[in-house]
């Protein structure tokens, strides 16, 4: 689907803020609000927005620190459906954060969420390692996020350093 | 006691302290404030660029290099004037790599220059033209663009200033502080008293790539202008790279070589390591370019657009990252304007007054920061208006 430069330019915003209101939008790009919402309309109806999901950095949180894993799995693809049964399969599980088909030398990769170490390797154990189709998996934990998304958690690469007033 | 004044320089002396600098002292000693003070972008030079500097020093490159700039950069150089703005420039004798393009005007009016020789400065203008021209000899002369012509010059106003004395005109478009950018078809008016007085032409391009609602055009592709104009760019504004201090100069090889010889005296050379990263800037980061300046293209929308509305009226900028409003329905001076919205409200802009006399009545906001600040700032300052109002 081809996009218009003014669709183009509501993306940019919207990726780097999504709560920024239709008049702050309709300011930057000299237009009405009015046209603002019909593309942002018509962009979600073709689903190339797909959803505006906080970024929130959980373990801040004192009682909600997370542990987070991602595991690589080797499935059976089947006859007529190749892996979309089985990504189908696990992406139904809450636990499930994210699940891609990966080329190279394992078929799904698979990040999972949970409250414990002993929580994830039970997940693993019990509901992924036992989905039709699976053969193995190997399971990763992440130690530290740098950047999600694009975005940096830590660190002050944004810092102003620049001096108040400069010619 | 030593009487030090009657060691110093009388030149020195007598320059015009900038007014950006007094200014600069008041808002660095407050907490909390917003800057629409700042002449530089937002953005920190993009990684890619920063690493091939670091590259750069890891493997030694720390020695001098030839006084006009590397060959590669400079052959780099001449194939991006061609490329983006289409002026063929002779990278072994046509182009030198500056410690910014400040310095690169410098060597343009130390070459130049004779005794007495006028420059017509185009104002509001860079805080630096009137010094420069005075350091190398030269005599100023102030041509005051209007408001209403939307701080455009225009060809009659030239031919005004012109005397048997005049020997160039230093032009600025985009323009700092107005932020007015100059048509093809301007520049073309303009050609044309340059050429029927046989004049030359210091072109700041330093803003070229930050330019919005219509192509950049170099004054050196001008019909009949490549012969006497004197070019300066950098990567300061466009690439995001004003701390690396690196502009540069392309001009007919008649006046580089002069300039060679004075920069070699004066400075030897730029440094070695950044060089080397401004041939990535060159070569691979277009698209960070392009980037930045959508960015700042929606920003400044979003600024003209909220300044009208608070009733500080602007033009709409055709170029750089600043825009220009009247404060004259306040009736304060715009050094008063802005002292006062620094303490009342914590906003720092410069004083109009701060670019020559015509900039008086004027204030400059740099968008050159975040939406989210500018969006706080606009705050600010309408409330400000509303309380001066009542």
């Amino acid at each position: 689907m081809k996009l218009t430069t003014e669709e183009l330019q509501i993306l940019a915003i919207l990726e780097e803020n999504h709560q920024v209101t239709n008049e702050l939008i309709a300011m930057q790009l000299n237009m009405t609000e009015e046209t603002v919402q019909k593309h942002i309309k018509k962009l979600e109806r073709e689903k190339i927005i797909v959803s505006y999901p906080t970024l929130i950095d959980w373990n801040k949180i004192e009682g909600k620190e997370t542990v987070e894993a991602m595991i690589d799995v080797k499935v059976t693809p089947q006859r007529g459906v190749g892996f979309d049964e089985v990504a189908k399969r696990i992406y139904r599980y809450p636990e499930v954060e994210s699940l891609y088909l990966m080329s190279g030398t394992y078929d799904l990769s698979v990040t999972i969420a949970g409250k414990t170490m002993k929580e994830i390797a039970l997940f693993v154990s019990k509901k992924l390692a036992t989905v039709e189709g699976v053969i193995s998996t190997t399971t990763h934990f992440i130690l530290k996020k740098y950047k999600h998304d694009g975005v940096i958690i830590e660190g002050d690469d944004d810092k102003d350093r620049r001096m108040v007033v400069s010619p | 006691m030593i009487d030090y004044q009657q060691y110093l320089s009388k030149t020195a002396i007598e320059l015009e302290p900038s007014g950006i600098r007094k200014f600069f002292d008041l808002a660095a000693s407050m907490e909390g404030v917003i800057s629409l003070g700042v002449g530089e972008p937002d953005f920190i030079t993009p990684w890619n660029i920063r690493e091939h500097a670091i590259d750069a020093l890891q493997d030694g490159f720390t020695s001098y290099t030839a006084n006009a700039g590397l060959l590669e950069l400079r052959q780099e150089i001449s194939r991006y004037l061609t490329r983006r703005f289409h002026v063929d420039y002779k990278p072994e004798n046509q182009v030198i790599v500056t410690v910014g393009a400040s310095q690169s005007l410098d060597l343009a009016f130390r070459a130049i220059l004779n005794p007495g020789d006028e420059v017509l400065i185009v104002e509001p203008a860079f805080v630096s033209y009137t010094a420069l021209v005075t350091m190398a000899g030269g005599v100023p002369i102030q041509i005051a663009t209007k408001a209403e012509n939307g701080f455009k010059v225009t060809p009659e106003q030239i031919e005004e200033a012109i005397t048997e004395r005049t020997k160039a005109i230093l032009l600025c478009s985009p323009n700092n502080p107005t932020g007015t950018a100059l048509s093809k078809g301007e520049l073309t008016e303009i050609a044309r008293v340059v050429e029927k007085h046989d004049l030359l032409v210091v072109s700041d391009e330093i803003y070229a790539e930050l330019t919005y609602d219509q192509d950049f055009t170099s004054f050196a592709s001008i019909p009949g202008m490549y012969e006497r104009t004197i070019l300066i760019n950098g990567f300061s504004k466009g690439f995001a790279m004003t701390g690396w201090r690196l502009g540069f100069l392309a001009a007919p090889k008649e006046m580089i070589s002069l300039m060679v010889k004075i920069y070699q005296y004066t400075t030897m050379c730029a440094p070695h390591m950044l060089q080397r990263g401004a041939l990535e800037a060159l070569r691979n980061s277009s698209d960070h370019v392009e980037k930045m300046r959508q960015n700042y293209w929606r920003r400044r929308n979003f600024t003209v657009q909220s300044l009208n509305k608070i009733g500080l009226n602007c033009h709409t900028p055709g170029g750089a990252f600043y825009v220009f409003p009247s404060i004259q329905r306040t009736g304060l001076t715009s050094e008063a304007f802005a002292q006062e919205l620094l303490e009342q409200e914590k906003v720092a802009v410069v004083p109009g007054s701060a670019f020559g006399s015509s900039g008086e009545g004027y204030i400059r906001c740099s968008y050159a920061t975040s939406i989210e600040q500018l969006q706080e700032a606009m705050t600010r300052i309408g409330r400000f208006i509303d309380n001066f109002n009542n």
